[in-house]
C-alpha cells in the first residue's frame, strides 16, 4: 500500500470524526437550551426527599413546574426557608418564606423501624420513593439510614405503626443541604 | 414498490434480525425486563437504525467508493453509528428525562448493538440503493422492536409464573427466546427474501 493511500485513509477518518463531533456539539447546544439546564439547576437546589408535599410526584417534576412557571417556589417544607431563599436568588424572585399551606418546615429526620413490632407485611416497601427500606414478606424490615430522606410516606401504610421518625444522625449522610447561591 | 414491500417484510419478519440472524441480542436480553423501557429502546433503535443506514449508504456511495477506501467500512460505520447514537441520547435526554433514566447504560450501548452495524454492512453487501437502504434499516428496526416488545411481554408474565427454581431468571428467558425463534421460523413460508 502506498503512503498516499494511508494518508488519505487517515484524513477521511479524521475528517469524519471532526464533522460528527462538531455536529454533535452544535446539536447539544441547540437542543438543550436554557429551559433544560434551568430545570437541572432548580433540581439541584431541592432537597431530593421525593416526598410529594409540593403536590408534584417528586423533586424533578416540581423543578420542571417551577421552570415553566406553573408552580411557585414556596412549596417545599423539607427544604425550609433556606431552599426558598436559594431558589429566589437563582430565579431572581422576592419570595423569602415557605407557604404554610404545604406544611411546616421540619428538621432533617430519618425513618426508624421498631423491629420488635414489625410483622413483615412489606406494605411500606412500595411507598418508599427512594427504596430505602430493606425487607420481604414475613421478614423483618429495616431502613437504610443513608438513603432515607425522611419523607414520612412509609408511615400511613404501616398497619402496626412501628415506623417512627428520628432526628437525622448526620446531616452530610443523607440530606443534601440547600446550597446558598 | 412490490420489491420494497418484500424487502421490508423480509427484514422485519422472515429474516428477523434478533430471532433468525441472532443480531442485537444484548439489548434483547438486557432491556426486556420492563415494558416501558423496552418500548423506548425499540423506538430509539428504530430511529438509530433508519438514520444510520441512510447515512452509511451516503458515506459508502460518495466517500468510500470514490476514494477506494472500501476496507475502512467497519471503522467508518462504527464512528457514524456512535455519532447517531450520541445524537439520539441528546434528543431523549431533552425530550424525556424519565425514559433516559429507564434506558440507562443501554442507550449509549445501541452503538455496540450489532444489528445496527449489521444493517449497514448488509446494505453494502446487497448493493441496496438509498431508498432500499432506508427501508431495510427501518424494517430491521421495526422487526427488532417487535421481537423485543413480544419478548418483554412474555418475561413480565414469567415474573409472576411459578418457574422451577433452577430455571428462574436468565435460563427461562433464554428458553423463551429460543421458542420465539422457532415460532418466527413459521414466517419463512411467506417467500420474501
Amino acid at each position: 500500500m502506498s503512503l498516499d493511500a494511508i494518508v488519505i485513509a487517515v484524513l477521511v477518518a479524521a475528517a469524519l470524526a471532526v464533522t460528527l463531533g462538531s455536529a454533535l456539539g452544535w446539536a447539544a447546544s441547540r437542543i438543550e437550551p436554557d429551559a433544560g439546564s434551568l430545570v437541572e439547576q432548580i433540581d439541584a437546589l431541592l432537597p431530593q426527599t421525593q416526598c410529594g408535599q409540593c403536590l408534584y410526584p417528586g423533586c424533578r417534576p416540581y423543578a420542571a413546574a417551577i421552570a415553566s412557571g406553573a408552580a411557585n417556589i414556596d412549596r417545599c417544607p423539607p427544604g425550609g426557608d433556606a431552599t426558598v431563599r436559594a431558589l429566589a436568588t437563582l430565579l431572581d424572585r422576592s419570595q423569602r418564606t415557605l407557604d404554610p399551606a404545604f406544611g411546616a418546615p421540619k428538621p432533617a429526620q430519618v425513618a426508624w423501624i421498631d423491629e420488635e413490632k414489625c410483622i413483615g407485611c412489606a406494605r411500606c416497601l412500595p411507598a418508599c420513593p427512594v427504596d430505602a427500606i430493606v425487607g420481604a414478606p414475613r421478614q423483618m424490615h429495616t431502613v437504610i439510614a443513608a438513603q432515607c430522606t425522611g419523607c414520612e410516606l412509609c408511615l400511613p401504610p404501616c398497619p402496626v405503626d412501628c415506623i417512627e421518625l428520628r432526628p437525622a444522625p448526620a446531616v452530610s449522610l443523607r440530606y443534601r443541604q440547600p446550597r446558598a447561591a | 414498490m412490490t420489491e420494497l414491500l418484500l424487502l421490508a417484510l423480509g427484514a422485519s419478519l422472515v429474516n428477523n434480525f434478533v430471532l433468525s440472524n441472532f443480531l442485537g441480542l444484548c439489548p434483547f436480553i438486557g432491556v426486556s425486563r420492563r415494558f416501558e423501557a423496552a418500548a423506548g429502546m425499540a423506538l430509539a433503535t428504530l430511529f438509530v437504525l433508519t438514520i444510520a443506514s441512510g447515512l452509511s449508504f451516503a458515506l459508502w456511495q460518495w466517500v468510500l467508493v470514490p476514494l477506494g477506501l472500501e476496507y475502512l467500512r467497519t471503522l467508518v460505520f462504527i464512528l457514524l453509528i456512535a455519532g447517531v447514537v450520541q445524537f439520539t441520547e441528546i434528543m431523549v435526554r431533552a425530550t424525556s428525562p424519565l425514559l433516559h433514566q429507564l434506558l440507562g447504560i443501554f442507550l449509549p450501548l445501541i452503538t455496540t448493538n450489532c444489528a445496527v452495524l449489521g444493517v449497514a454492512l448488509l446494505n453494502v453487501d446487497r448493493q441496496h440503493g438509498l431508498l432500499e437502504s432506508l427501508v431495510f434499516g427501518a424494517s430491521a428496526g421495526a422487526g427488532f422492536g417487535l421481537a423485543l416488545l413480544l419478548f418483554t411481554a412474555l418475561r413480565e408474565r414469567l415474573d409472576t409464573a411459578d418457574v422451577p427454581a433452577a430455571f428462574r431468571g436468565a435460563p427461562v428467558a433464554l428458553v423463551t427466546a429460543g421458542l420465539m425463534a422457532l415460532a418466527f421460523m413459521g414466517f419463512a413460508g411467506l417467500g420474501a427474501r
